[in-house]
C-alpha cells in the first residue's frame, strides 16, 4: 500500500479532489491527540492501491498553527511517496507560496492545476509541459467538482510514485543562497537531504529547531542570524518571504499566460459583495438568510418528522401484533425500535440543515457571514466562524458542533462547542410550551423569549470564561482568502450533506441507541413491564435524585426521572410527565386535553412545582443542563471524550447553580 | 490621503491603495501577512469595511483578503492613490 499525502490552500478544490479520487471508501477520524479532522481514503490504480491522507487545507507551512504544524510533520516524519498539491489557477500566485514551501522539503510532488474551467474563462493559460519540465514535478489539470481530468491525475500519481523525482531546488537570489549555504553547517549532523530546508527554517525562526540542535548551538544561530540581519538591513523572515514571492513572479512570467478577459469574474464577485457585505444590507442579509434556512428545515424537516414518527410506530404496531406479549417483544418494539427512532427521526431536519450549510459554503458565503460578523463575535472572545455553529445550535445542538470546524484554531472550536449547547435547541420548546401554559398563562411568548435570551447570555459569559481560564495565551487570526463566488456542483454539496449525515448515524447512533436501552431496562427492571416506574430502578434513581433537586424548589422524585430521560432527547421532559402523571404520552398540552386528560397533569405538575418560581426554575434547569445523547455523542466525535465528559458536567453544575439562585432569591418575593 | 505619506493600514480609508513599507508584528501574524503575499513593496487597495467597522478587505495579488484592524495595523505603508 502506497502511502500519498493531499495539500493545498483553503478553497482551492481540496475536498473535490480528496472525493473524486476516493468515491466513498473514506474514513473520517482525529489527528492523533488533537482534535483536527484526519480524512483518508483508498484508492486504485492499475493494480497498485494508495492511501490517500487529506492534510489540513493551509496558506503555509510555517507552523503557525496545529493545522499548519500537522501538515507539515506529516510530510517530513511520515515520508510520504508523494505529495498531491491542489492550486487554484484563478489565484495562483498565492496558491504557488504553499508549493515553494513543500518542495523546499525535498519530496516528490504532483501538482493539481485545478479550477482549469475558470482560469479558461478568465483567459489564463498555464503551460504545464513547460511547469512540470522546469520543476521536476508532475502536473495535471482537473475541474475537480466536475470529475474532470480525475482518470489522467491517477495516471500521474502512479507515474509519480514510481520514478520518485525529486523537485528541482528553486535557487533563491545569489545574496540570499549565500546566507542559506552559511547557516546550513550548523545542521552538518542531520539529514543532509534536509540540510537546505533546516536553515530555512533558522532563517524563519522556527523554534522547534532549538530541540533539533541543542540549546548551545540553537543560540549561536540565533547570534549569527542577528549579525545577518544587522548587515542586510532585513528581517530573515520577511527577505525569505521575498524570495519565493520573487520566484514565484519568475515562474508566473515564464509557464502563464494572461489574456485579455480577465477580471469578469472577479467584477462578478465583486457585485455580489457589494450588496452582501454591504454596511448596512450586510447584516439583514445575514438575518434573512439564517431565517430561510430555519424555516427550510423545519418545514421541510417537520414534515419528514411526522412520517418518520408514523412509520416507526406503525413498524413498532406491527412487530408487537407479530411476536405477541412477551419482555422480549417489548424490549424489540419499545427499546430497539425506539432507540433507533430516537435518531432517525432527527435525521431529516439535520439534513436539510447539513445541505444548507455545505451549500452556503461551497457557493463562497461562509467567509463573508464571518466578515460580518467578526467584530461582535471577536468582542465576546469568539471568532467570526463562531456564529453560525451557535446559530445552528438555535435549531439543533448537533449540526452546530458540526459546523465548528471550520474553525481554524482549537481554542475557538473548542469554546464554540462548549457553549453552542446554551443554544436553546429546537427540542425544548415543548418544555417551555407546557409548563407555559401552565403556569405563566398568557405569557408563554415572552417566557420562552426570557429563556433563550438567558441562554444566549450566559453563552456569552461562559466564552469569556473559558478563554481565560484554558486558553489564555492563544492569539487567533482572521487573515483569510474571501474565495470568489462559485457554482457549486450538485454532487459535491449533496455529497458533503449526505457525509455528515451518515457520520451523524454511524458515531452519534450508536451512543444514543445504547442510551435509550439503557433507560428502558432501568425503567422495566426489577419489577417488570407492568409494574408503574416508581417500582423500577428509574423510581429509585427519580428518589434518590429527590433531595438533589429540592433545593431547587422540585418538590416529588417525578421531576428527576423527567430529567433522567430529557438527556435522551428534551422533549421527552414533557413526554415523561405524561406518562408519569396520566399514563399517556403526548406532546402538547393540547393534546392532553384533546384526551380528557389536561387536570391530571396539571394537578401532578403543581404538586411537583408548587409555584411559578418553582416552575421557572426547573424550566431554567431544562434550558442549560447536560445536552441530549445525540449532541454529547457529537462533541465527543469532534473534540473526544474529555470535552465531552467536561460538557456534560459543566452544563449541570451551571443548570444546578443557576436554578439554586434563582429559586432561592425567588421565594423571598412571594 | 496625501500620497508618499506613511500610514497604518488600518488607518486606510476604502478605495485608497498602498504599497506595504514594514511589518511590525508578533511572529505569528507575520508569518501569516507573508504568506498571503504582503511582503514589503507589494501594492494593494482597500476594498471594504465590514458593516460594524472592522474587519477590512484588501485586493492584494489579485484575490481579496481579510483581516482585522488589529492585524491591519501591524502593516505601514505608504499612499499610492485614492479612488
Ligand atoms: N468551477 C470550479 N469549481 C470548483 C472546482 N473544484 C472545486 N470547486 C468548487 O469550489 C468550492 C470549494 O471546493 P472544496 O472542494 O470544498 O474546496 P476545499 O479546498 O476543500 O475548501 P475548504 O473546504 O474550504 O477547505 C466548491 O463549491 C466546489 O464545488 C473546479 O475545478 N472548478
Amino acid at each position: 500500500m502506497h502511502k500519498i499525502a493531499l495539500g493545498g490552500n483553503p478553497n482551492s478544490g481540496k475536498t473535490s479532489v480528496f472525493n473524486a479520487l476516493t468515491g466513498s471508501h473514506q474514513h473520517v477520524g482525529n489527528w492523533p491527540g488533537v482534535t483536527v479532522e484526519r480524512k483518508e481514503g483508498e484508492l486504485k490504480i492499475d493494480s497498485e492501491r494508495f492511501t490517500l491522507i487529506d492534510l489540513p487545507g493551509t496558506y503555509s507551512l510555517s507552523a503557525n498553527s496545529l493545522d499548519e504544524k500537522i501538515a507539515r510533520d506529516f510530510i517530513i516524519d511520515k515520508k510520504p511517496e508523494l505529495t498531491v498539491i491542489v492550486i487554484d489557477q484563478t489565484n495562483i500566485e498565492r496558491n504557488f507560496y504553499l508549493v515553494l514551501e513543500i518542495i523546499e522539503m525535498g519530496r516528490p510532488v504532483l501538482l493539481v492545476l485545478n479550477m482549469d474551467d475558470e482560469a479558461r474563462k478568465m483567459g489564463i493559460n498555464v503551460d504545464s509541459d513547460g511547469l512540470s519540465k522546469y520543476m521536476n514535478v508532475h502536473v495535471c489539470k482537473t475541474v475537480a467538482n466536475r470529475r474532470v481530468g480525475i482518470d489522467v491525475l491517477k495516471e500521474q500519481i502512479l507515474s509519480a510514485v514510481q520514478r520518485q523525482n525529486k523537485p528541482k531546488v528553486l535557487k533563491f537570489s545569489e545574496k540570499t543562497e549565500k546566507i542559506i549555504q552559511a547557516i546550513e553547517p550548523f545542521f552538518k549532523d542531520h539529514d543532509p537531504d534536509l540540510r537546505r530546508w533546516f536553515a530555512i527554517k533558522a532563517l524563519e525562526k522556527d523554534d522547534f529547531l532549538q530541540e533539533l540542535v541543542g540549546e548551545k548551538a540553537y543560540e549561536q544561530l540565533s547570534q549569527k542570524i542577528e549579525l545577518i540581519e544587522k548587515s542586510i538591513a532585513n528581517e530573515t523572515d520577511i527577505l525569505l518571504a521575498e524570495e519565493r514571492y520573487a520566484v514565484i513572479h519568475g515562474i508566473a512570467k515564464e509557464f502563464i499566460k494572461r489574456m485579455l478577459t480577465e477580471e469578469d469574474r472577479e467584477r462578478f464577485s465583486t457585485k455580489i459583495d457589494h450588496v452582501v457585505t454591504h454596511r448596512i444590507w450586510g447584516i439583514p442579509i445575514f438575518a434573512g438568510i439564517m431565517w430561510l434556512m430555519f424555516q427550510l428545515a423545519f418545514y421541510i424537516g417537520g414534515y419528514f418528522v411526522d412520517a418518520v414518527d408514523y412509520w416507526f410506530s406503525r413498524f413498532g404496531d406491527y412487530l408487537a401484533s407479530v411476536m405477541g406479549d412477551s419482555m422480549f417483544s417489548a424490549f424489540i418494539t419499545e427499546a430497539v425500535i425506539g432507540g433507533l427512532g430516537a435518531f432517525v427521526v432527527f435525521l431529516p431536519q439535520l439534513f436539510v440543515l447539513f445541505l444548507f450549510i455545505s451549500f452556503l459554503g461551497d457557493i463562497g458565503y461562509m467567509s463573508r457571514a464571518a466578515f460580518v460578523m467578526d467584530k461582535f463575535m471577536h468582542a465576546l472572545g469568539l471568532h467570526g466562524k463562531s456564529f453560525i455553529p451557535m446559530i445552528l445550535g438555535f435549531g439543533c445542538t448537533v449540526p452546530g458542533v458540526m459546523a465548528a470546524r471550520t474553525l481554524e484554531s482549537k481554542k475557538d472550536r473548542v469554546i464554540t462547542i462548549l457553549v453552542t449547547p446554551l443554544m436553546s435547541c429546537g427540542a425544548r420548546l415543548p418544555v417551555y410550551a407546557l409548563l407555559g401554559s401552565i403556569f405563566f398563562a398568557g405569557h408563554e411568548g415572552s417566557i420562552t423569549f426570557l429563556l433563550y435570551m438567558i441562554g444566549i447570555v450566559l453563552a456569552i459569559i461562559m466564552a469569556r470564561v473559558f478563554k481565560s481560564t484554558f486558553f489564555k495565551k492563544e492569539e487567533t487570526l482572521f487573515i483569510m482568502e474571501l474565495p470568489p463566488y462559485r457554482w457549486p456542483s450538485a454532487r459535491e454539496t449533496f455529497g458533503q450533506a449526505f457525509r455528515n449525515s451518515w457520520l451523524f448515524l454511524k458515531k452519534a447512533g450508536t451512543i444514543i441507541f445504547a442510551a435509550v436501552i439503557i433507560i428502558w431496562l432501568l425503567s422495566v427492571f426489577p419489577a417488570g413491564i407492568d409494574a408503574p416506574p416508581q417500582d423500577n430502578y428509574i423510581g429509585d434513581i427519580g428518589r434518590t435524585l429527590e433531595p438533589v433537586f429540592r433545593p431547587l424548589g422540585f418538590e416529588g422524585w417525578e421531576a428527576g426521572v423527567a430529567l433522567t430521560f430529557g438527556i435522551l432527547a428534551k422533549e421527552i421532559v414533557v413526554g415523561t410527565f405524561g406518562t408519569l402523571f396520566t399514563g399517556q404520552d403526548f406532546g402538547e398540552l393540547a393534546e392532553f386535553a384533546e384526551a380528557g386528560l389536561k387536570g391530571n397533569l396539571v394537578q401532578g405538575l403543581q404538586t411537583v412545582f408548587p409555584n411559578a418560581i418553582a416552575a421557572f426554575s426547573f424550566l431554567l434547569f431544562v434550558l442549560i443542563y447536560t445536552p441530549c445523547a445525540a449532541a454529547l455523542a457529537t462533541i465527543k466525535q469532534e473534540i473526544g471524550w474529555k470535552w465531552m465528559w467536561f460538557t456534560a458536567i459543566y452544563l449541570f453544575v451551571l443548570a444546578y447553580g443557576v436554578s439554586l439562585l434563582f429559586y432561592n432569591i425567588g421565594i423571598l418575593f412571594i | 490621503m496625501k500620497k508618499g505619506v506613511m500610514v497604518y493600514v488600518s488607518e486606510m480609508k476604502v478605495g485608497t491603495s498602498g504599497k506595504v513599507t514594514a511589518i511590525k508584528a508578533t511572529s505569528m501574524i507575520k508569518k501569516r501577512l507573508l504568506a498571503m503575499g504582503l511582503t514589503p513593496g507589494t501594492q494593494f487597495k482597500i476594498a471594504k469595511v465590514a458593516p460594524m467597522g472592522d474587519p477590512i478587505e484588501l485586493n492584494v495579488r489579485g484575490y481579496r483578503l481579510s483581516l482585522r484592524k488589529s492585524e491591519a495595523s501591524c502593516l505601514e505603508a505608504d499612499i499610492v492613490g485614492n479612488d
